[in-house]
């Protein structure tokens, strides 16, 4: 883990990242005072002094952030915001409708500058089924807007307010009932830019996490429907970044090149958890805890509140993937909260792989009722009967590789890498693998029970512990691999459901060593 | 006005024996179309402290179905002045009727017997009163409407608890007819699942009208004071009903928002 990782100490603290410190602090100081702007010349708005001129902001989807802000004066910022209650995916194969400010989870993310007058436009789509409003933590005065912004569906709200402070704010709807209206994905970041802006980075994203509460289990598929008594029990189905299982994953990994300073607005719109947050094989140079003034130093996990947020900037040193988690683990493991970062360039000759093992766990398999056994049974002899057709087994084949991969880049990459490389002398590549191509049933127990001891892969040693993973439904072991086998040079044939699910009979029986 | 008082607390007196023999009563002057609903105690889900925490509700009537497009066609044909072209911007706003395909055709968009909807509360007041009815109080329509399938009360009744989540937690669709699910405990179809209904007193969100009240309710329906007056915190599909009612101006015309007609028994 990361304790082990030597740090280069502070040398990637630049300048610009204590400009920004201090002058968060001075505005702190000020902060009853009027802000310090040049009287307006011309084209006054009927707004206020120092207000110069009018403009439509700029609104970005997550990971994206709007470009910094340039201007050296405030000026009246009209932000249109419209809310859409929207059916999307939630994990794969997993629906849900999310209620959003701006048709995504989260909300679009606004940016402006201290001492802008905002005049906010809350529009509510005319299909919704709900009535909503905003509550933007950056606005001082009663309810943050929410009772200014209360807004049937077809109908808009206009309200006005100066961002008096400076800072990354949470924004969220606060319609009755909060917590399902919150649970629902209605949250999102505003920015309020120190007069100065913010330092220079090379890149900067938007990542914000969420607790979501299906009436079905993790992973069931269809259309699910929010589930208040999980909400009110805080045990939620899904924890995520942006929204969805998977949002910053694969192709939708966030992206940097080596040598570059990036930043992160992290918020956690909850509702409930609190977030741990942490880059697996980053320190991160600064955090602004809570998005307050006060910069902290070398910081490896920040906590998010529910409602919160944090600025962390860091400089990658090294080219490969960085695993973004919640690091209350079962929640990035078993849950959805894990992203990643992508950074290409030429290689460091300190090199360091993120990894995560937890302890081995060895749980108890579900038995199944009668009529569980009884369908496994027919759906045996069924897929005994499609298995005589060479077409059909073609086709099967192609989707298992397909729903495969969404498993492993949920679960397996993390460890094994995205391209199924491993790591040099730690994790076993499966890419091209002599013992992963040599017995399939191996795999499949391998899996399901964990492993441990000494393997030798393509003529070099290993030794790992790998986790059980029985929690994985027989048809996403089989999924998994069969992409794996099918993966990455690798060619082989498909693993069936039914197969899995005799393994694993064999597995949890008392008398079977899960080591073999 | 004292006579009307003599035959209420006849009615009154009438309906409690025939509750007490089945449930639902079917008196003879209930009109063709609605059922009786068998008084009861109503609990406000917001109340401030000097606002009692529940009152009696009389037995009253309520139409088994809400309003259809069809029902409201005629109603404009009658009532020209609430046809979409010559309705006055101060009763209903520039979504009225927005669904139909003229003043007096309802287009594919409207079918008959799907819901009315895109009809401000003067609209829907001013149908009832051509009917000779009047729209629920919100005592009436939570009374009615906290029905499970077998009792007065569907708190404790699970597959109620459940369709009520699924409805909450489904996207907008295509409204379908009126009456194609099951009649709940009092015979009455659709107040939950297909559109939300305007009710007399809707900008109360409560049942005194005090202005008073009014603003300190809408206040307590927005963050951290939304749950703290609650008296179930777990009744979240009502929680819902008080928010979209408060959010609603009587000339709102909205996609999903339709009605039905009570009358005293």
């Amino acid at each position: 883990m990361n304790a082990l990782k030597l740090h280069e100490g502070p040398s990637c603290l630049g300048f610009g990242t204590c400009l920004l410190a201090c002058s968060l602090v001075a505005i702190a100081g000020t902060r009853a005072a009027e802000p310090e702007i040049q009287p307006a010349t011309n084209n006054v708005a009927a707004s206020g002094p120092g207000i110069v001129g009018v403009e439509t902001a700029v609104l970005a989807d997550a990971p994206n952030v709007p470009p910094p802000i340039t201007r050296k004066h405030a000026t009246k910022v009209v932000v249109n915001l419209e809310v859409q209650e929207v059916t999307r995916q939630l994990a794969d194969g997993v629906d849900y409708v999310f209620w959003t400010f701006g048709g995504h989870v989260p909300g679009s993310f606004i940016r402006i500058r201290q001492g802008d007058l905002v005049e906010f436009h809350l529009n509510n789509h005319q299909d919704n089924k709900m009535p909503h409003n905003i509550d933007l933590h950056a606005v001082t005065g009663p309810g943050g807007g929410a009772t200014s912004s209360f807004t049937a569906p077809g109908h808009t709200s206009q309200f006005s307010f100066t961002a008096l402070n400076s800072g990354l704010y949470v924004y969220h709807c606060a319609t009755a009932p909060v917590g399902m209206h919150v649970g629902n994905g209605m949250y999102g970041l505003i920015l309020v830019e120190p007069p100065e802006g913010m330092p220079p980075v090379d890149r900067e994203y938007y990542v914000m996490q969420g607790d979501f509460y299906t009436v079905g289990k993790y992973g069931d598929e269809g259309l699910q429907a929010f589930d208040m008594n999980k909400a009110i029990d805080e045990r939620p189905t899904y924890v995520v970044f942006n929204g969805a299982v998977g949002s910053l994953v694969g192709d939708k990994a966030l992206t940097a090149k080596v040598g570059e300073r990036i930043r992160l607005y992290v918020g956690n719109g909850g509702p409930n958890l609190t977030c741990s947050f942490h880059i697996i094989g980053e320190i991160f140079d600064t955090v602004y805890a809570e998005a307050g003034t006060q910069a902290s130093h070398n910081v490896q996990t920040t906590m998010i509140p529910s409602g919160g947020a944090a600025i962390v900037e860091f400089k990658v040193e090294v080219p490969g993937t960085y695993v973004l988690v919640d690091h209350s683990l079962f929640r990035a493991f078993n849950k959805g909260a894990l992203g990643m970062l992508r950074v290409d360039g030429p290689p460091n000759q300190i090199v360091y792989s993120g990894k995560e093992i937890d302890a081995v766990y060895l749980g108890k398999a579900a038995g199944g009722s009668e009529s569980e056994k009884r369908v496994a049974a027919l759906k045996a002899e069924m897929s005994a009967e499609i298995k005589d057709n060479p077409k059909i087994a073609t086709l099967t084949k192609e989707i298992q590789v397909e729903k495969g991969k969404g498993v492993y880049m949920q679960t397996c990459f993390v460890c094994h890498q995205p391209e199924g490389q491993g790591v040099p002398g730690q994790i076993p590549p499966l890419a091209k693998s002599d013992f992963l191509m040599a017995n399939r049933e191996n795999s499949i127990r391998g899996v399901l029970a964990g492993r441990s001891g000494e393997v030798v892969v393509n003529g070099k040693k290993y030794n790992a512990v790998m986790a059980p993973l029985q929690y994985l439904t027989d048809e996403q072991i089989a999924n998994v691999v069969t992409y794996v086998r099918n993966s990455w040079g690798n060619l082989g044939d498909a693993v069936s459901a039914q197969e899995v699910r005799r393994i694993r009979g064999e597995v949890s029986a008392p008398a079977a060593n899960p080591y073999e | 006005m004292k006579s009307n008082r003599i035959r209420f607390l006849l009615l009154l007196a009438t309906c409690w024996v025939c509750v007490s023999a089945a449930g639902a009563c079917a008196a003879s002057n209930v009109p063709p179309g609605m059922v009786a609903i068998t008084g009861g105690v109503f609990r406000p889900l917001f109340v401030s402290p000097t606002d009692p925490k529940q009152f009696p509700v009389p037995s009253f009537c309520l139409d088994a179905l809400p309003v259809t497009n069809g029902d409201f066609l005629e109603f404009v044909r009658a009532n020209p002045d609430w046809q979409r072209s010559r309705v006055k911007r101060l009763f209903a706003d520039e979504w009225y009727l927005k669904n139909w395909a003229g003043d007096v055709a309802l287009g594919t968009n409207a079918p008959p017997a799907a819901p009315v909807t895109f009809v401000s509360w003067f609209a829907a007041r001013a149908y009832a009163l051509w009917k000779g009815k009047r729209l629920p109080t919100t005592a009436e329509w939570e009374l009615a409407a906290a029905a499970g399938t077998t009792g007065p009360d569907g708190k404790q009744d699970t597959e109620f608890q459940r369709q009520l989540q699924s409805w909450y937690s489904s996207p907008s669709g295509k409204l379908g007819n009126v009456g194609a699910g099951h009649p709940n405990y009092w015979g009455v179809y659709d107040l939950h699942g297909l559109v939300w209904e305007w009710v007399a007193d809707f900008s109360t969100a409560m049942v005194t009208g005090d202005a008073r009240a009014d603003s300190e309710l809408d206040r307590r329906l927005f963050c951290g004071s939304g749950a703290v007056g609650a008296r179930d915190l777990t009744d979240y599909a009502a929680f819902m009903r008080y928010g979209f009612r408060s959010s609603l101006k009587a000339d709102y015309c909205i996609h999903n928002l339709g009605f039905r007609c009570a009358k005293d028994l």
